[in-house]
């Protein structure tokens, strides 16, 4: 079933948390429309701050706003968020400990036929290397309302990204979220898709191709990226003969990597194997246009895992 | 080309641009409808820039730094012929280069943009190179008002004050509006001049849509000898079309069937009121 926009659903999420607790701030960038706060706007006026197209300083006053107590969850388009105001993240949130939410919206390749200087498909790698800020990249509606909830009173600065297409609902509200948990989607014994948010769905998809050629599939979808649910990643492995990663994310330095890291340090020998962009000019396109074109599209997932198995 | 001649193609221009977006599927309407007389003057009257020149390093620069009313700088460059008006149909369809934002990968295009805030850093490091070897020419760069927010606007206006840059010509579309509404409101700005004179700038203001106003003031460059060059070009979004003239929403707002056929008919009668 196709539910809203992850985007929507944060959006909706925020209001509703923002109502009940006066302390939670939304810093904008221009990006009030692009991250649906509109309402959020009108609703709460004095809850929302605006500082112009100025990424740099949307992220310096939210460092400000939480080291006077304040709940902040800054929002803005996550290419500029994390390219551009890569130091003051660094600097004034991770290395100074203040635990904002920053909120990268539109991520990976949203943007489509905008190019390169809007998709984010950097932003998993840099922000793994800076000290002291989680990761966190839902896949569905229940994963973006559960992340956004749980943001308001972490401990520690985090980051979350998504898109704002439609996406497959995956959970349902009863199941568990915890940020630093990674879940099991589909158990399978053959091949496991590991995912990080949505791309989820284009993984779920291919497991059903799967299915029909009796290829048992499993599904592992580590929402955080950091800290990464080593245990549950290697748990899942030891169960298939084959895995795949798949991230709306460079080929470098994303969950792939991540993964491989793992595996090669845990002297596991297995077939691997990363999905993502790779280091090129990228072809343009739609999101969904681009995403097929590097191999992400159902079809593609599940040859690649028929050609792996082997 | 004279005044009227250029009158004329400010409208054949904007019908250009109407059409690209709208079988393109997605683009910036109204600030391409902004701009696009200045582009038009720019390109016709000012900058020599053309695609038998352009693979030489020894001519005039254009940097677009407000990248995301890319389909204006496409109409023009296509009437230039640094490609076809074929070439450019493909606008935002798979694998074309014709997208969303400048890429050098299209004829005629100096520099990728469509982050905003970085345009006049690059302009700035073209016209110190310019003068480092004393060579004659001109930068020109075309920023948003909105965009004046980001910090490094200012970073690099201060190293153009400082290199004593008369060869950069910094143009502002303002149309007082951005993505959330009022620049004034979202952010303000104001007061701009005062801003740029104290910060060494020589600042000129005309009416951005009006392409006589502009061809006499580009033709006063250098202002000032030693000082960095910068228009303040008062235009209004979406100019031309009555039902997009400074409506927030049409910043990156697609027209329907009717809305584009509605358009096109007010530009044709523009055409025909035309002596
Ligand atoms: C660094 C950066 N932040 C945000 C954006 C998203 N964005 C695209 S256009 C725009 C508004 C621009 O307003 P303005 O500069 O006034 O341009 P114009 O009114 O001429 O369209 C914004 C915020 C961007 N392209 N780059
Ligand atoms: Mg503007």
């Amino acid at each position: 079933m196709i539910e809203k926009a992850n985007l929507e659903v944060f959006a909706e999420t925020l209001l509703d948390l923002a109502k009940k607790d006066k302390e939670i701030i939304v810093v904008t960038s221009d990006s009030r429309g692009s991250g649906k706060l509109t309402q959020f706007g009108k609703e709460l006026p004095d809850q929302i701050i605006e500082v112009g197209i100025a990424e740099q300083n949307l992220v310096g006053i939210c460092a400000g706003l939480s080291a006077v107590g304040k709940k902040v969850f800054g929002v803005s388009p996550s290419s500029f968020l994390t390219a551009r105001s890569l130091e003051q993240i660094k600097n004034d949130i991770a290395y100074s400990n203040h635990p904002v939410t920053l909120v990268g919206i539109s991520a990976g390749v949203s943007y489509g036929q905008l190019g390169s200087t809007h998709h984010s498909i950097h932003d998993l790698a840099v922000l793994r290397t800076i000290n002291n800020i989680n990761i966190v990249v839902p896949s569905d509606n229940f994963e973006t309302r559960e992340a956004i909830k749980e943001a308001v009173n972490y401990k520690s600065p985090l980051f979350i990204r998504f898109g704002k297409k439609p996406m497959l609902k995956i959970h349902d509200e009863d199941d568990n979220f915890k940020i630093g948990k990674g879940v099991k989607i589909r158990e399978g014994s053959d091949v496991m898709f590991i995912t990080t948010g949505e791309t989820a769905q284009r993984a779920l998809l291919a497991a059903e191709i799967l299915h029909k050629k009796n290829i048992s599939c499993s599904i592992i979808n580590m929402h955080t990226i950091k800290p990464f649910d080593n245990d549950l990643f290697l748990d899942c492995l030891s169960k298939v003969k084959a895995a795949i990663t798949v991230e709306e994310h460079s080929e470098n330095g994303g969950l792939g990597e991540k993964c491989a890291s793992i595996i090669s340090q845990s002297n596991i020998n297995i077939a691997f194997k990363i999905l993502g962009f790779p280091d090129e000019y990228m072809t343009n396109g739609s999101q969904s246009d681009v995403l097929d074109h590097y191999n992400m599209s159902p079809k593609k997932l599940a040859e690649i895992a028929e050609d792996i198995l082997k | 080309m004279d005044h009227k001649e250029l009158e004329l193609k400010s409208i054949e221009y904007r019908k250009t641009i109407l059409d690209i977006i709208y079988n393109g599927g997605a683009g910036h309407t109204a600030g391409s409808l902004s701009c696009i007389d200045i582009l038009n003057v720019l390109y016709n009257n000012v900058l020599q820039i053309n695609p038998k020149n352009f693979s030489s390093t020894d001519r005039n620069r254009y940097v677009q730094s407000k990248g995301h009313t890319v389909e204006a700088l496409y109409t023009v460059l296509c009437d230039q012929n640094f490609f076809t008006r074929e070439d450019l149909d493909s606008l935002n369809k798979f694998n074309s280069h014709f997208i969303g934002h400048p890429t050098r990968k299209v004829p005629g295009i100096e520099h990728n943009t469509g982050a905003l805030g970085h345009g006049l850093s690059v302009a700035v490091g073209m016209a110190i190179g310019f003068k480092l070897d004393n060579k004659p020419y001109k930068v020109f760069t075309l920023l948003g008002d909105g965009e004046l927010s980001e910090g490094s606007i200012w970073e690099s206006l201060l190293s153009a004050s400082k290199y004593k840059l008369d060869n950069l010509v910094i143009i502002i579309d303002r149309n007082g509006l951005q993505i959330t509404g009022k620049t004034e409101e979202v952010n303000p700005i104001e007061p701009l001049l005062d801003k740029f004179q104290s910060f060494g700038l020589c600042v000129k203001q005309v009416n951005g849509n009006s392409v006589s106003e502009l061809d006499e003031i580009f033709k006063k460059i250098p202002f000032e000898n030693n000082q960095p060059n910068l228009i303040i070009a008062n235009t209004i979004k979406g100019k031309g079309i009555s039902f997009i003239e400074n409506q927030v929403v049409w910043h990156h707002k697609l027209p329907s069937e009717e809305e584009y056929n509605k358009a096109i008919q007010e530009l044709n009668k523009q055409l025909e009121n035309f002596e």
